[in-house]
């Protein structure tokens, strides 16, 4: 796969308050990071996302401090910190397990930091004091991180994480080990404090509906590599590669040979799928073999085929049977046998209350997709 | 419901076990003890009265019974030599487990950093000396630190000192034996401890802006104190009553607890105040075990 570089798509932008450039990192025979660039902007909220393996970790705890790069600069500011040990950089870490120091209190947990600073006690008092209230552990200052649920530790843990006003906070699956329902009111939480702190924030993550929620712009990580940067709407609706169309979110991939190439639209035959238009997406290559990729909620079902929409662009319908319902709730997902052999994942919204699962097993239906749905990637 | 009666029984017995244990091979010999630091001295067989005959009746019984006195435990009180024993062997103890403390804590932190394939190695080594008879490695030391030992012969080959140095019966020689006997003792908890320790905590110290040193002295030294107080007190209270090490090691002038009880039990054959001072050194290092008790007990109150 090939890794992508953001720094060069960036010319000419603010000065990027972190600039990864060319880092890499083994460990003996493995390759955990692989000459990754990437510029960080002041305010950013960034998210580093990844299977689990795929080196976000690593990258991250070689911005901490905590490994050392065997390649590669990280200028922060504009200054090389690769080879600046942990406690000298301006940069603060959230843990994944939170690592809250258990012989201390909240209150001392989150005013380590601000000890090691050498700020004056009353100084200490004052930014504890507004820290607590910040993340609304008020009362709570005197217990163990033990006698803590799950969601305070990890406000403990954010509270401690910003104490020092870090340029730089960095943190690793910060919600991993949080319930759902917790899950999205910290999300919404953790997004208003890094406005109000207007600080810059590097999230890791494997989770991608996190990353999403709370990016600006996501970083996706394959296997050491840096294949995508892109906001999340981009990401999503234009990934670069096929691995990536993959990887996030759900997908249809039909392969096929491009038969036709004219006036911004492609013609295709595909195996499964039949004969398929497809807008072509700029920048597109000579490549011949490619695939389609179109995301499930972006296809219709209907009893009849639909005409052609009347904007002119002949819209593509396939003809096939439902061979399983999921009942979701807000939606439903169906799995549509096409008669050329191959199978599409459809997501049709509930939008009425008493009208759901139209299509039922066994059903013929015809699949429909505007070319603007198609996304063409190389195989 | 037969399987968990099954499974219950078993369960209950075992769980009775170690105070069934305590009864018989603690409570039980300390009562005996406890009598006989309670009798007096006799030039008899056995050398102590009163002798209580349970077929001599209810009323003889009662008679022998009042002749128990706390006298045994006045003299000990009173006479220096056993006070000066007993402080000896606290101050003996407390420097030996202060020793053992500041050599054992590097060796176990290094321990615990050490990759993890090779800590069963380290950890056998620590335990093999115990493959060799304590007793006879005790008379090893003799050899080493005799006149014309190893000790001397490399210290006066490699010129640190010019004539040989006198080892035996000193202090010096009576800590090399203890320090050496119970590294293991002190070791093993408290690389317990620090295995055990969650690494990312002296990172998220350095993180903070903590040096290795202040994250040392502020994470890992706090956390690693139950390790630091069972190594302890598994080293101090046999220290107090130990009787080979300073016997073989140290010099007759300043006798330990251990060996004035020796002393009382076999040379004077006094068997009640044997039994006085075994008494005594026990009430002593109830102290330091309720202390301890109770921190853990604390430790155990947050889960």
């Amino acid at each position: 796969m090939e890794a992508v570089s953001d720094i060069t798509s960036q010319a000419g932008t603010a000065l990027p308050l972190l600039r990864i450039d060319g880092v890499g990192k083994r460990f003996g025979g493995f390759t955990a990071v692989d000459g990754v660039s990437l510029d960080i902007r002041p305010g950013e909220f960034f998210a580093l996302l990844g299977p689990s393996g795929c080196g976000k970790t690593t990258l991250l705890r070689m911005l901490a401090g905590f490994e050392t790069p065997d390649s590669g600069r990280i200028l922060l500011n504009g200054e090389d910190v690769a080879g600046t040990p942990p406690h000298l950089r301006p940069v603060n870490m959230m843990f994944q397990n939170y690592a809250l120091f258990p012989h201390l209190s909240v209150r001392d947990n989150i005013a380590f930091g601000l000890r090691r600073a050498g700020m004056r006690r009353a100084e200490i008092n004052a930014r504890v004091a507004e820290l607590v209230a910040l993340v609304r552990l008020e009362g709570l200052e005197k217990r163990r991180p033990e006698q803590l649920s799950g969601g305070q530790r990890q406000r403990v843990a954010l509270a401690r994480a910003v104490a020092r006003r870090p340029r730089l906070l960095l943190l690793d699956e910060p919600l991993a080990a949080l319930d759902k329902k917790l899950r999205d009111s910290t999300q919404r939480e953790l997004k208003a404090l890094q406005r109000t702190l207007g600080l810059t924030f590097i999230v890791v993550t494997h989770d991608q509906d996190e990353a999403m929620t709370l990016a600006d712009r996501i970083g996706v990580m394959n296997a050491g590599q840096l294949v995508q940067v892109a906001t999340p709407r981009q990401l999503y609706e234009t990934p670069r590669s096929r691995w990536v169309a993959e990887f996030v979110g759900d997908i249809n991939i039909i392969e096929g040979r491009i038969t036709t190439r004219e006036a911004g639209r492609l013609r295709l035959t595909t195996g499964g799928a039949g004969e398929l238009a497809a807008t072509l997406p700029p920048e597109f290559g000579d490549a011949a073999e490619v695939c389609v990729a179109v995301r499930p909620e972006k296809i219709r079902l209907s009893l009849r085929p639909p005409v052609d929409d009347p904007a002119g662009g002949a819209i593509n319908r396939l003809e096939g049977t439902v061979r399983d319902v999921g009942y979701l709730g807000s939606a439903s997902s169906y799995t549509v046998a096409l008669d050329g052999g191959a199978s599409l994942r459809v997501s049709l919204a509930n939008a009425a209350r008493l009208y759901a699962d139209a299509y039922a097993v066994g059903q013929r239906v015809t699949a429909w997709f505007s070319p603007d749905d198609c996304i063409v990637l190389d195989r | 419901m037969s399987g968990r009666n099954l499974f219950t029984r078993p369960a209950r017995l075992a769980a009775i076990a170690p105070y069934g244990w305590m009864v018989l091979f603690f409570l039980v010999p300390f009562g005996f003890v406890l009598k006989l630091s309670l009798s007096q001295v006799a030039n008899a067989q056995p050398p102590y009265l009163p002798v209580f005959d349970l077929s001599a009746g209810w009323r003889a019984l009662v008679a022998a019974a009042s002749v128990l006195s706390l006298d045994n435990f006045r003299l000990l009180l009173s006479d220096d030599l056993y006070l000066a024993a007993g402080l000896r062997s606290l101050t003996v103890a407390a420097t030996a487990t202060a020793l053992l403390l500041l050599l054992g804590y590097p060796v176990a932190y290094a321990m615990s950093r050490l990759p993890r394939r090779f800590q069963p190695l380290a950890m056998m080594l620590v335990i093999v000396p115990f493959w060799t008879s304590f007793l006879i490695r005790v008379y090893a030391w003799i050899n080493i630190l005799q006149h014309d030992g190893l000790l001397n012969q490399v210290l006066l080959a490699l010129h640190v000192v010019s004539a040989p140095v006198v080892w035996l019966s000193t202090d010096t020689a009576m800590y090399i034996g203890m320090v050496y006997s119970y590294l293991p003792f002190m070791i093993l908890p408290l690389y317990a401890t620090l295995s055990k320790l969650d690494p990312s905590l002296c990172e998220a110290a350095a993180d903070l802006g903590s040096s290795p040193l202040q994250s040392f002295w502020r994470v890992t030294l706090p956390l690693s104190l139950p390790g630091i107080g069972a190594g302890a007190l598994l080293c101090f209270i046999p220290l107090v009553g130990e009787f080979v090490i300073p016997d073989l090691l140290a010099g007759s002038d300043a006798p330990m607890i251990g060996q004035t009880l020796w002393l009382e039990f076999f040379t004077n054959r006094d068997w009640p105040v044997a039994a006085a001072t075994a008494v005594m050194l026990l009430a002593i290092l109830l102290l330091p075990l309720v202390i301890y008790d109770r921190f853990q007990r604390r430790q155990m109150v947050r889960p």
